[in-house]
């Protein structure tokens, strides 16, 4: 902060003055920080959008899981008792309810229409399980469950579910690990425009030198002026990776993924970090570069 | 303020300057010659620590150029005005610009009315807003005298300052370079003009240093 106010201090004018605008290094640096600006608002739409969806996948079925008993009418009744015995010596539950008939027609009310006579059809009965934030032992509770009430089968939702959480996990990780390396890249051709602006101006160096100005003083005119490139170019990519992120089509149920790849409430602030972040990486990085170059001329 | 002992300078090949011995007291008025090529724009440039002397101890202001770091020798410019055989402007900065540039980068506060008199003392004050390539070559000289004092330094060195100029100009110059003189300041002219010379005679003791065989020597009384 304090460098960034020593940028800012009014006497800074005077040494923007005294380095030559250069046209086209200027351009190619407001160019490359909306490039990266840009790239950076969809990197974070992108682990933004994974995240959301691990973080939902992972509480929504982790804590919730089915014990399906199919067993001969007569036995139905003795099974269900004999499964809902040995959740009651279950660690790790929260709470377990048999389906009733209104809730198993409500569920296959999509497939079959609303004139099925549940009652009168052979269908399994249906244990739901709320886990608690521990869980449960699945394994064990399969090995128990077979024991005691042969038509039980646990379903527990983490075969499908465990890898595509993975899935989405490794997906935020790369949309972080892209956002670190587009930082990167930005601070690498930031540091290389300012390398060229410092080599084109050997002369105006020299000069200043002569006439006493300290390495600071030099540096903050290439600083300030890159600082604030890169500030104007990462705005201006912003805004359009911001634009292009709120056109998407909207978010749907059945779209899941893809159509969800937008910011959502409090989340549109996170791209507004991208300006003053490419500002002090253009900072950083030019400050080194000229400090490092003025302190090799004499 | 500027104490040379035993210095010698080389560019890589032989030795340009050897064994030059010399103490310039405060408020002297010194001239520097000798033909062309034989040192004298290197010579200044060991005064002003452009260079640093191959061999031998060089103090400015009391302090061995040696042992001085970077800031240091920014410091040290500042107490040394310099009117260089080439002028060093920024091209594209105004005259008034490149005048007031030791106060531009050395975060000091222009007053205008200062630079309106200084513009006016080398009689520039109708181009200040021109562009040094827009100058005649006497001009530029003047302006690079303005640029020189503006920190109203102690020291001033001038290499060739009368190179492009007519007599009557040159003695204009000389007139300026007399008057800092006369205000205390310490002054070292390196030229060929022994005209220049004979006239600042007339003004101000003088001393006069020449370069031959690359060792410095105090010329005789015949100039
Ligand atoms: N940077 C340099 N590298 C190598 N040789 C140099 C360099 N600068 C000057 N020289 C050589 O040193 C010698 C003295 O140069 P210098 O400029 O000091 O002479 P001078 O006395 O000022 O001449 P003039 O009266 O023409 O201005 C010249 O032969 C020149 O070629
Ligand atoms: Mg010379």
């Amino acid at each position: 902060m304090a460098r960034l106010a020593w940028l800012m201090r009014a006497d800074a004018l005077g040494s923007d003055r005294v380095v030559p605008p250069t046209g086209f290094t200027a351009r190619l640096t407001v160019l490359t920080a909306a490039a990266m600006a840009f790239l950076a608002v969809f990197a974070l739409a992108l682990s933004l959008a994974t995240g959301r969806l691990a973080d939902r996948w992972s509480q929504a079925l982790a804590r919730s899981a089915t014990i399906r008993i199919s067993a001969p009418a007569d036995q139905m009744a003795a099974q269900t008792r004999a499964v809902l015995d040995v959740l009651a010596t279950t660690p790790g539950l929260a709470s377990s309810r048999p389906l009733t008939g209104d809730e198993m027609r409500k569920l296959l009310d999509p497939w079959f229409g609303p004139d099925l006579p549940v009652d009168s059809l052979p269908l399994p009965q249906l244990i739901e399980l709320v886990e608690t934030d521990a869980g449960i032992d699945a394994e064990g509770l399969r090995l128990r469950l077979s024991v005691e009430a042969p038509g039980a089968v646990l379903d527990d939702h983490t075969r499908w579910r465990r890898p595509l959480v993975a899935a989405a996990e490794r997906l935020r990780l790369l949309g972080l690990m892209s956002l670190v390396l587009i930082g990167a890249a930005t601070a690498g051709m930031i540091t290389l425009a300012a390398q060229a602006a410092l080599a084109a101006n050997g002369q105006v160096i020299r000069v200043l030198r002569l006439v006493g100005a300290r390495d600071l003083f030099i540096a903050r005119a290439f600083v300030r002026r890159f600082t604030l490139r890169g500030f104007a170019g990462a705005a201006i990519g912003t805004a359009l990776g911001m634009l292009a992120v709120a056109l998407l089509p909207d978010t749907d149920e059945a779209g899941g993924f893809l159509t969800g790849l937008g910011f959502q409430g409090v989340a549109w602030a996170w791209p507004l970090l991208v300006p003053p972040l490419a500002a002090i990486v253009a900072f950083v990085a030019t400050r080194a570069a000229a400090l490092r170059i003025l302190r090799g001329i004499r | 303020m500027i104490e040379l002992q035993n210095v010698a300078m080389s560019y890589g090949g032989g030795e340009l300057l050897s064994e030059m011995t010399l103490k310039l007291a405060p408020g002297s008025f010194h001239f520097l010659t000798g033909p062309s090529g034989a040192g004298k724009t290197t010579f200044l440039k060991l005064c002003y620590a452009e260079l640093m002397p191959s061999a031998g101890q060089l103090a400015l202001f009391g302090q061995d150029v040696r042992a001085m770091g970077r800031d240091d020798i920014a410091h040290l410019r500042r107490r040394i005005g310099v009117v260089h055989q080439d002028c060093q402007f920024l091209d594209h900065l105004s005259v008034a610009e490149n005048v007031v540039l030791p106060l531009t980068a050395t975060g000091r506060p222009v007053r205008e009315r200062e630079l309106a008199e200084l513009l006016g003392w080398v009689g520039l004050k109708a181009h200040a807003n021109a562009l040094p390539a827009q100058l005649s070559g006497g001009e530029r000289q003047r302006a690079a005298l303005a640029r020189a004092v503006m920190m109203s330094p102690e020291v001033i060195l001038a290499d060739e300052p009368t190179g492009n100029l007519d007599w009557d100009m040159s003695l204009r110059l000389l007139t300026l370079l007399v008057e800092l003189n006369k205000m205390g300041k310490t002054v070292l002219i390196a030229t060929h003009d022994l005209n220049l010379i004979r006239a600042a005679k007339a003004q101000v003791p003088t001393r006069v240093l020449r370069i031959a065989n690359r060792r410095l020597q105090l010329a005789g009384a015949d100039l």
